[in-house]
C-alpha cells in the first residue's frame, strides 16, 4: 500500500479515537445547551444526506441504473428494511438494468 | 430486574463482566450485516481485504469508515480526512460526555482511555440504558463481543467480495448510498425535523456539485460546509427536546 494511504488511515483512526476519548477521559459536567445538543443529534443525517445525493447518481456506469437503484432503496427504506437489504437490493436494480443495456438493448436492435 | 447490581456507597453499580458480555451479543450480531457490507464496500473500492479488516480493528465506527473510504482508496488530502471524520464523528463527543457522568468512580483513568476506543452509537445506548453506575467489567464484556463482530464482519465481507465477478462488483459501487438511505429514511419518516434538515443538506450538495466555480471545491470540504449549514439551521429551527437516539 502506498504511504498515502498509511497517513490517511492513522489520521482517521487518530481523529476517531480522540473524539471519543478525550470528553470520556476529561469532562464531569453534563452538556445543557440545546443548540449544540440538537446541532449533535442533527449531524450524522445532514451528513449522510449531502454525501448521498447527487453522488448516487454517478456511483455507476450509467445514471439510469443509478437512477433505478436509488429508487429501489428509497421505496425499501420507506418500508424499513435492513441497511444489508436495502444497500443489496439497490446493486441487484443496477445489475438488472445494466444488463439490460448492455445485453438485451443491442440484443432487439 | 438487574442480578448483578451491587450496592457500594449507597449507589447501584453495574459490574459484572459476564452481564456485559451477554448484553453485547446482540451488538455483536447487529454489526456482522453493517460490518459485512463494509468489507465488500472496501475491497470494491479497492482496498485489499487486509486492510479493510485493520481499517474496521482501529475505527470500530460505521458512518466514519464509510465516508473516509473514497479518500482511503485514492489517497486523499489527510486533513480532508481529518475534517470529515471530525465532523460525521462528533456526536460521539455527546455520547463520552454523556457515558463519563454515567461511570462508577473506580473507573480510572487508564480504564476511560481504553473504553473510549469503542465508544460506539450502541454500546453508549445499552450501557446508557442501566439503572445507577457502571463499572469497567461491566464495559469491558459489552464490548468484547461488538468489537469482534464488526472486525470478523469486515474480514468475511471482503473475502466473499474479492470472489465476485467484475460487473457484480460494479454494481455494488451503489450500496454505500443505500445504505445511507436505509439509515436517514426511517428517522425522516417518523421525525418531519430530520427531513427538512436532510433535504436542506442535499439541496445545498446539488448547488455546490452543479454550479460552475463551485464545482471545483473537493468533495469533503463540501460535504461539511453542507452538513454543519444543515444541522446548524436545523438546530436552530427545531431544537431537539430530549436526546433522541443517534444512529
Amino acid at each position: 500500500m502506498k504511504t498515502g494511504f498509511w497517513l490517511n488511515l492513522a489520521v482517521m483512526a487518530g481523529v476517531t479515537y480522540l473524539i471519543r476519548m478525550v470528553p470520556l477521559a476529561v469532562f464531569k459536567r453534563k452538556l445543557e445547551n440545546e443548540w449544540i445538543q440538537s446541532f449533535l443529534y442533527y449531524i450524522p443525517y445532514a451528513v449522510l444526506g449531502a454525501m448521498t445525493f447527487p453522488e448516487i447518481l454517478f456511483s455507476t456506469d450509467s445514471v439510469w441504473s443509478a437512477a433505478a437503484g436509488f429508487l429501489v432503496a428509497i421505496v425499501l427504506s420507506y418500508l424499513e428494511k435492513g441497511l444489508l437489504t436495502v444497500a443489496l437490493s439497490a446493486c441487484g436494480a443496477v445489475l438488472a438494468v445494466e444488463c439490460t443495456i448492455q445485453y438485451l438493448i443491442p440484443a432487439l436492435s | 430486574m438487574e442480578k448483578e447490581m451491587n450496592t457500594a456507597a449507597g449507589k447501584l453499580v453495574v459490574n459484572s463482566f459476564r452481564l456485559g458480555l451477554k448484553d453485547g451479543v446482540p451488538i455483536g450480531l447487529g454489526y456482522l450485516s453493517v460490518s459485512f457490507t463494509f468489507g465488500m464496500m472496501a475491497v470494491a473500492a479497492g482496498l485489499p481485504v487486509w486492510a479493510a479488516v485493520l481499517v474496521s480493528m482501529l475505527n470500530v465506527t460505521s458512518a466514519g469508515q464509510f465516508a473516509g473510504l473514497p479518500l482511503l482508496a485514492a489517497s486523499g488530502s489527510c486533513i480532508e480526512m481529518a475534517l470529515t471524520q471530525f465532523i460525521i464523528n462528533m456526536r460521539y463527543a455527546l455520547m463520552s460526555l454523556s457515558l463519563s457522568q454515567k461511570l462508577h468512580r473506580s473507573v480510572n483513568l487508564l480504564d476511560r482511555i481504553l473504553i473510549a476506543f469503542c465508544n460506539t452509537d450502541e454500546i453508549f445506548a445499552v450501557a446508557s440504558s442501566k439503572k445507577g453506575e457502571v463499572g469497567k467489567r461491566y464495559l469491558y464484556g459489552l464490548i468484547l463481543m461488538p468489537y469482534f463482530g464488526w472486525a470478523f464482519g469486515t474480514l468475511i465481507g471482503a473475502a466473499a467480495s474479492s470472489l465476485l465477478p467484475a460487473i457484480v462488483q460494479s454494481a455494488l459501487g451503489i450500496a454505500i448510498y443505500g445504505m445511507f438511505l436505509a439509515i436517514i429514511i426511517p428517522p425522516a419518516k417518523h421525525f418531519r425535523p430530520v427531513l427538512k434538515v436532510v433535504l436542506f443538506s442535499v439541496l445545498l450538495s446539488c448547488i455546490f456539485r452543479f454550479t460552475p466555480g463551485l464545482r471545483e471545491i473537493s468533495g469533503g470540504f463540501v460535504i461539511i460546509i453542507c452538513a454543519v449549514s444543515a444541522a446548524g439551521l436545523g438546530a436552530f429551527c427545531f431544537p431537539v427536546h430530549r436526546e433522541r437516539e443517534v444512529g
